[in-house]
């Protein structure tokens, strides 16, 4: 018979990382839905508002353009990131004296903070200075990031992919690196092509990378606020808007906790969600 | 398909991997490759395969030089110690990849995947992935695939050294048997010189990257040429001893013993001799035996056998392996009893001094 042993003692050892948790997850996350639901005044006012504040941002029609924007430049994110973060890494040596220099260049852009690089390039887009901005006006591109949304975005998803492929590369490169050569020599044997060696050998095997590697590009990409509120400030008009910087607007620019709130938490639900269908669809077929 | 290796050397990186080897396989049966681990196995299974060019030397599959012909093009089969197969592949699937690759048609694939599937015992498991199978399906889907090809040269490197001892035993049976009438000259490397006797056919003993010698299992096991020969192909580890020969007799140490005839028209001098651990016996069982006195360092009794390790007087630690359950104290002194029979003299160059009739019964 499994006899359960009570001791108070144990809480001891659970309590500091219960307060870690209440103080940076659940108590935010509880002062969120609070505001949510109330209407608040000045002098530290609140009434009770039911689920207002969500009907609201739901049915508004600039909460849609933005999460169809957000969704947008995540699905670009995605699709350019991975295929080419895997290419990198399949052209990767495996081994020798270039490994480690291919990794610390590849290591090199996640090493910047998100405020520089948004600054870094702010700079490289300038029109009349940036090394980008310039050479493409050089060409005859009438570049300008401040004015053309169309250079705007260019801008941004460029920035994007330089600062975060080389984790998709050294997620991939780590996945492959772990393949046994006897599976390489297996389809030497068979004659496979190397199509077929990507498809049955090297794809299989890095397949739990990559579902890591796509778990935190979406996440990331759709929470990203500083790179793109530095490199455009959302401009130009909305055009560069997304969905955190929309939520600083209204949060902390207009002050309207109420919708800020119910907005955070519609946000918080949708990272969640997708991020429950991508981990159960890539692993779907796992016997764990 | 006769294979043979001409002078083939391999170096890597300034460093001699296969010394000069002149090898010549036994067509259509087992020929292993025993040695430990280092030895040189995998890279002449490498050399054989096409995966890794030689340095220098030949190749030659059935007279013809394929030195430097790709893997696939030499109509041959590896299965590794690893269970190598297509992950997301279903069994089925695993075992037709060759076939698939070298475009057959869809019925014969079919006919051919059944039947591999059949000799494996896989048939109901061929809607499976790898991952669902155990390690000893797995291995047998690898193997599938290796006769499914009908391929001239199937080389097995060390596929049972990843298995439990139950399955390993099973499929150790099965292989001679599945390979029997299929007409492919088979090679099949192992660090475990009993697996090698018990899958008889040929053997070559490699050490350090040199094959030692090459023959029929059996007499390479009784008769070795050489001392490295008989040292890799003994386990326990072999006995030996420096010993001296004067006159007619041989004396190691202290001890000293009767020249066997072949041995007194040889000159007097330094001599080795070899001795198999289960000559080595803690019960006086033949006539006049060598006796020793050695000090009990270990023991490992099985069921069925005893072995102790013990140091001799003249402090090699040797090996007696014998029948039944023997009590041996560890630190104290024992004596042994050594079955002349049993004796392997070689010359200091290691090779062995040999008569014309020697006794068949050893």
């Amino acid at each position: 018979m499994a006899h359960k042993t009570e001791n108070p003692r144990a809480w001891l050892f659970v309590a500091p990382v219960l307060l870690l948790v209440a103080f940076n997850a659940f108590i935010p996350l509880m002062a969120v839905i609070n505001y949510s639901v109330q209407e608040s005044f000045g002098n530290n006012l609140f009434f009770w508002h039911g689920i207002g504040w969500f009907e609201q941002i739901m049915n508004s029609e600039r909460f849609q353009a933005t999460l169809l924007r957000q969704g947008f430049f995540t699905f670009i994110i995605l699709a350019i990131e991975l295929p080419l973060g895997v290419a990198i890494a399949l052209t990767m040596p495996k081994k020798g004296f270039w490994v480690p220099v291919c990794l610390v260049l590849m290591a090199l852009p996640l090493l910047v903070p998100w405020n520089v690089v948004g600054a870094m390039w702010n700079i490289f887009a300038l029109p009349d200075l940036g090394l980008l901005g310039a050479t493409l006006n050089g060409f005859g591109w009438e570049y300008n990031m401040t004015s053309d949304p169309f250079d705007a975005w260019f801008t941004m998803i460029l920035m994007d992919v330089w600062h975060w492929t080389s984790l998709v590369v050294l997620l991939s490169y780590a996945g492959l690196v772990s393949i046994p050569d006897a599976f390489y020599q297996a389809a030497r044997i068979d004659g496979a092509s190397r199509l077929s060696v990507f498809r049955f050998i090297e794809l299989p095997k890095m397949k739990h990378v990559l579902t890591i590697a796509v778990l935190l590009r979406f996440m990331d990409s759709f929470k990203i606020y500083t790179e793109p509120f530095v490199l455009t400030g959302g401009g130009p008009g909305n055009s560069t808007t997304l969905l955190s910087i929309d939520l600083v607007k209204i949060g902390l620019g207009q002050f309207d906790l109420g919708p800020a709130a119910a907005m955070s938490l519609i946000y918080f639900l949708i990272v969640l969600t997708f991020s429950w269908i991508f981990y159960t669809l890539m692993t779907k077929n796992d016997p764990m | 398909m006769a294979i043979e290796l001409q002078q083939v050397t391999k170096k890597v990186a300034g460093e001699m991997h296969i010394h000069a080897t002149d090898l010549q396989l036994y067509p259509e049966g087992f020929n292993v490759l025993l040695g430990e681990t280092g030895a040189g196995k995998t890279t002449l299974i490498k050399l054989m395969a096409g995966l890794e060019k030689p340095t220098s030397g030949r190749v030659l599959f059935g007279g013809a030089d394929v030195t430097k012909l790709s893997p696939q093009k030499r109509n041959i089969s590896l299965v590794h110690q690893f269970f190598i197969n297509y992950p997301n592949m279903t069994v089925y699937e695993n075992i037709a990849s060759p076939l698939r690759v070298a475009k057959y048609d869809r019925k014969e694939i079919d006919r051919r995947v059944r039947e591999a599937a059949e000799v494996m015992k896989l048939g109901p498991m061929l809607e499976r992935r790898p991952q669902q199978l155990s390690g000893g399906q797995q291995q047998r889907t690898a193997l599938a695939r290796a006769i499914v090809k009908e391929s001239d040269l199937v080389l097995l490197d060390e596929p049972l050294a990843n298995l439990d001892y139950k399955l390993r035993e099973d499929l150790r049976e099965e292989l001679p048997r599945i390979f029997a009438d299929r007409g492919a000259t088979v090679v099949y490397a192992t660090s475990e010189p009993t697996e090698a006797l018990l899958l008889e056919g040929h053997t070559a003993t490699v050490r350090q990257g040199r094959v030692t010698e090459f023959g029929r299992t059996e007499e390479l096991y009784r008769r070795p040429e050489f001392f490295e020969t008989a040292d890799v192909f003994s386990d326990p580890p072999i006995n030996s001893g420096e010993i001296r020969k004067e006159g007619s007799r041989l004396e190691l140490n202290t001890i000293t013993w009767e020249a066997p005839a072949f041995l007194r028209d040889e000159p007097d001098g330094p001599y080795r001799v070899g001795i198999r651990p289960h000559f080595v016996s803690p019960r006086e069982e033949v006539e006049s035996p060598v006796e020793l006195v050695g000090k009990v360092l270990v023991t490992e009794l099985s069921g069925s056998e005893s072995v102790a390790h013990f140091t001799t007087p003249s402090g090699n630690t040797w090996v007696s392996q014998s029948h039944g359950v023997h009590p041996f104290q560890i630190g104290e002194d024992h004596k042994f009893y050594i079955n002349p029979a049993g004796f392997l003299y070689f010359r200091t160059d290691g090779t062995r001094v040999s008569a014309a009739a020697e006794m068949a019964t050893l």
